[in-house]
């Protein structure tokens, strides 16, 4: 009840505060009156009466407010009045208010992006139920994949798991009826469904009972998305009949809207039983290539830890049973959702996330130096409330509000800016052929966050004048003016403002140091030319191509494409060409004199395609020694290999020696080295020298190819040739073509975002060092107009003035852009490991570094020292 | 000065409630009358009476109302609630209580022990 009696009077007084004040000033008024009365019938004169009335009445604003507290509520009325007094101070300075704002909204909205995909593929769990408790297996060589066999295996002997389901990726063409088009899904095992407990939303799903053996399941669920886009909310779509690959397959059903499958980044279109792959992929326990990941719910009271013990004494016990065909690592178990990507991705985020953070930081430091300016321009209105019987105590109250009440309206207008940017983010499509999806729609979370963030920097940078009040002497300040001692010793705001150019130049270099790792990139050796190269992938098997109709129609497609005008050479790769899609096989090898052909003895473990006779000459890769392959290098004659460099040096001794010699394949096959190519780049631009092997795709046929065209003629015209020449020999091939160059984006793409990242930081970091000086350089100006004035009225010559106006402000510029210089070195160790050559010992980028401190300086220093030059000492003498 | 002595912690409301207690009084009133009834030995600052006043009238034990005084002035008068009433006996209690045992603390003699 008092609760509430308290609660109504402080609405009341939140509501008719002025009445109340009106009433306390009155009878505050008529006590003084009343004495006045008193001392006036004594003798006194009225006026005499009253001014002693008032004396003796004693501190009249703060019995006030005493008065405030003992009504109570004060602490919220305070809070208003406070709130009031700060919006009425910064509607006085604008130019301020606007910076401070500004710059926290860029500190705060870079903040709240990365927090953003910090939740959105980090913290957010996979909308399905008891997500907690879901695992995925990852392999200790950092691939998902397994095989098919293994998966099984692995499924009916592990004690661990409730339930272990598998997906693999699905390519296909699909054909609603008039037209195949290409479509991207998941290929899972019968119990996908039922181990992740959701249910459909039309229809049902398939499940473990539907299975029996190879292709014997031929349903299709439909993801929302697709069913929405695709199928345009058609709820009669349960039941039809749909063509994938030429095979018939009846839709069953619709998953529910917020699934889209089991990979964070990526939403499928639909999704097929695993069982109807290709037989060779399912039935080969050498074959990785079948399931991407294994997962499935931890049994109540089951460990990680525990679960990884068993899965590896499976995997250990497999290898005892299978020892040539096995070929797994060590496996450990990470949560469901990023699956082999978890490693890196969230090295990178929680790297973006330190870098924002310090940002924030930087910013924070520019405020605080700032505000200490703005309240030592207001010392004498701070001496003077101190003087008229104000607290200290309620003078920081106020700052410490005005910092909350810039760092709210920053951080709004930061959180508004990254609303936007992670809406586009989320519309986001990187790559047009893949169903990448970035999944960062932003969520109580971040908002939660962002509103953090913004208080705590405000009463960061809040705290920062602090010192300086509780220093204040009002008596002093209001006798002689605000003090002239700035510039003797080292304060605070010089200590700020290092930190601040500190944290900047630590930005500028790692963006640097991560621009010119990519600009690397892109011009770099990667053993073979990819422009003026047109990639041309064709599935056979989404055709109706299989076993040995492949080679014959393959040999007649590179013959028919070598017939077009502009075409130089043609050759032909199984599966993925090298850093296509940043797919690519690697195999166990072992060398000739070998018996035990175990995992342990293997000799490498080299990068494996299958290529045409011509491909080298195609990808102009170059043969160091020996031979390309033949025509006749086909299933009857000896098996042959061409190898790099990395390989023969490995294996053979050297490159010169190696071509005639032998070495064992997986299975103890002798294969005869007939050439050496020169190393290159396979799966990722940052790898190191990897040993690759090229084997005559004649010996091994398979479905899914790529077509390399070396051509100097126009991309889009050379595609339309290419695609009209190959329908002339069957109108039904799925084709799809790209240059090489564009397919690279790909895998140049984690440095891509990595630079951009860091070039946006980067240059945050850059304005905030701008603002930072040009704030400091300003003051320090506008500070000592006087004594300049004197100066130049004296004699003094320019450069003179200038260096005592600006000398200090690039003597700190230099002290923290050193600093900044070496931090940046140490911490740009961790980016060669994410941007291809990013090397911090590079003289262009230390060259580029101090180049553009300097330059900010001078940028952020321009209009000072203009002002300090235009002193008219005549006209600033008169006035003062 | 001589004959004047410091209020207690606590004792201004006690006395204020004292005051009002023989009949509605304003502020300056107020400070009059604890003046007249502890024959000026007790002095209080004249500003520091309103935060007590404000205080007992948020406790309930006072309640306020505009009139004019015997100077034809505006002013505030304060009377005691029913509860005010019930507290200043309360509090009186105690406080004789109290003054009874420290004086005859403070009267003790040595062989008394």
């Amino acid at each position: 009840m008092k609760f509430l009696a308290y609660l109504r009077s402080l609405a009341a007084r939140f509501f008719h505060r002025s009445q109340t004040e009106n009433d306390m000033e009155e009878e505050l008024r008529s006590h003084i009156q009343h004495r006045a009365d008193d001392l006036e019938h004594s003798g006194l004169a009225r006026a005499a009466a009253e001014r002693r009335a008032r004396i003796e009445f004693g501190g009249h604003q703060r019995f006030k407010e005493e008065c405030y507290e003992a009504l109570g509520g004060t602490f919220i009325e305070t809070l208003v009045q406070d709130v009031r007094f700060s919006l009425r101070v910064l509607r006085k300075s604008p130019g301020f208010t606007v910076v401070a704002i500004l710059t926290l909204a860029l500190a705060i909205g870079a903040n709240a992006v990365v927090f953003g995909v910090l939740n959105g593929l980090i913290l957010r769990p996979l909308n399905v139920p008891q997500s907690e408790s879901l695992y995925g297996t990852e392999y200790g060589d950092g691939s998902g994949w397994q095989s098919y066999l293994n998966y099984r295996d692995l499924r009916d002997r592990n004690r661990s798991f409730d339930g272990l389901a598998a997906w693999n990726f699905a390519f296909v063409a699909l054909d609603t009826g008039n037209h195949p088009f290409r479509a991207s899904g998941f290929a899972v095992t019968g119990n996908y469904f039922d181990v992740l407990r959701i249910q459909p939303y039309l229809g049902r799903f398939f499940r473990n009972q539907d299975e029996h053996g190879p292709n014997s399941a031929p349903y299709l669920v439909l993801s929302y998305g697709y069913w929405h886009s695709r199928f345009q909310d058609d709820r009669g779509v349960v039941g039809r009949v749909v063509r994938l690959n030429k095979h018939p397959f009846t839709i069953i059903g619709v998953a529910p809207p917020g699934f889209r499958g089991t990979l964070l980044f990526v939403s499928p279109d639909f999704f097929m039983p695993i069982v109807n792959q290709d037989e060779s992929v399912m039935n080969t326990r050498g074959r990785n290539d079948a399931v991407f990941e294994a997962f499935g719910h931890l049994r109540p009271g089951v460990t990680p830890a525990q679960a990884i013990a068993d899965v590896n004494a499976v995997g250990a016990d497999l290898r005892k049973t299978y020892p040539k065909e096995f070929g797994q690592k060590s496996c450990s178990l990470s949560p469901v959702g990023l699956s082999a990507f978890g490693r890196p991705v969230r090295a990178f985020v929680a790297g973006l996330m330190l870098l924002a953070g310090l940002i924030l930081l930087a910013a924070c430091a520019n405020l605080g130096s700032l505000f200490a300016a703005h309240a030592s321009d207001r010392s004498r209105e701070v001496a003077l409330r101190l003087a008229l019987g104000s607290s200290r105590s309620r003078i920081l109250r106020q700052l410490l509000t005005e910092a909350v009440v810039i760092s709210l309206a920053g951080g709004a207008v930061g959180l508004l800016g990254s609303v936007a940017l992670l809406g586009r983010l989320s519309m986001w499509q990187p790559f047009p052929r893949a169903p990448i999806h970035v999944p960062v729609t932003p969520d109580a979370t971040v908002y939660a966050v962002a509103l953090g963030l913004a208080l705590v920097s405000g009463f960061l940078f809040g705290i920062v004048p602090v010192r300086q009040v509780l220093r204040t002497d009002p008596y002093l300040i209001v006798k002689a003016g605000p003090s002239g001692r700035f510039g003797r010793r080292i304060s605070v705001r010089d200590a700020l403002l290092v930190l601040q150019i500190a944290i900047c130049a630590v930005l500028v270099t790692s963006s640097m140091v991560a621009v010119r790792g990519l600009a690397r990139s892109l011009y770099d050796n990667f053993g073979f030319e990819p422009r003026n190269t047109m990639l041309v992938n064709v599935n056979l098997g989404m055709a109706g191509y299989s076993g040995a109709t492949l080679p014959d129609m393959q040999k007649r497609m590179i013959g028919a494409m070598e017939t077009i005008p502009g075409v130089e050479r043609v050759g032909l790769v199984n599966n993925y060409p090298p850093l296509v899609y940043a797919a690519g096989s690697r195999v166990n090898v072992f060398k000739d004199e070998t018996r035990d052909l175990s995992q342990s003895n293997a000799a490498a473990m080299p990068f494996r395609y299958d290529v045409s006779p011509g491909y080298f000459g195609a990808a102009q890769t170059s043969l160091l020694a020996g031979r390309d392959f033949t025509w006749h290098d086909d299933n009857p004659a000896p098996r042959v290999a061409v190898v790099n460099r990395a390989f023969a040096d490995k294996l053979l001794g050297s490159e010169t020696n190696a071509v005639g010699k032998y070495y064992r394949m997986w299975d103890g096959t002798r294969v005869q080295v007939v050439g050496v190519v020169e190393d290159g780049k396979y799966l990722s631009l940052t790898e190191d020298r990897q040993p690759a092997m090229f084997l005559p795709f004649l010996q091994s046929p398979s479905s899914q190819v790529y077509l390399v065209a070396r051509s100097r003629r126009d991309p889009q015209e050379l595609a339309a040739a290419i695609r009209s020449r190959l329908r002339e020999l069957d109108a039904g091939l799925p084709l799809e073509t790209g240059t090489w160059n564009s397919l690279l984006d790909v895998v140049r793409f984690p440095s891509r975002v990595a630079t951009v990242s860091l070039g946006v930081l980067g240059m945050m970091g850059a304005m905030l060092s701008i603002t930072g000086i040009f704030g400091m350089a300003a003051y320090s100006v506008s500070r000592r107009l006087k004594e300049l004035g004197i100066r130049l009225a004296l004699g003094a010559q320019r450069h003179e003035v200038l260096q005592a106006a600006l000398g200090r402000a690039f003597k700190l510029l230099a002290l923290g852009s050193a600093a900044g210089l070496i931090l940046g070195m140490l911490a740009s160790q961790v980016l060669a490991s994410i941007v291809y050559q990013a090397t911090p010992r590079d003289p262009l980028v230390l060259a580029g570094v101090v180049l553009a401190m300097l330059l900010l300086g001078l940028m952020a220093t321009w209009i000072p020292a203009q002002r300090a030059l235009s002193i008219d000492p005549v006209r600033l003498l008169r006035e003062e | 000065m001589p004959g004047q002595a410091q209020l207690l912690p606590g004792t201004l409301d006690l006395l204020i409630l004292k005051a009002v207690s023989l009949g509605p009084l304003h502020g300056y009133g107020i400070l009059l009358r604890i003046g007249q009834i502890s024959e000026r030995a007790l002095v209080i600052e004249q500003g520091a009476l309103y935060p007590a006043l404000f205080r007992l009238v948020r406790q309930g034990l006072l309640k306020a109302s505009w009139g004019t005084s015997e100077n034809n002035r505006r002013a505030k008068f304060y009377e005691l609630t029913a509860l005010g009433r019930k507290r200043l006996r309360e509090e009186t209690d105690g406080w004789n209580r109290l003054a009874a045992a420290i004086a005859s603390a403070l009267a003790a003699e040595p062989e008394g022990i």
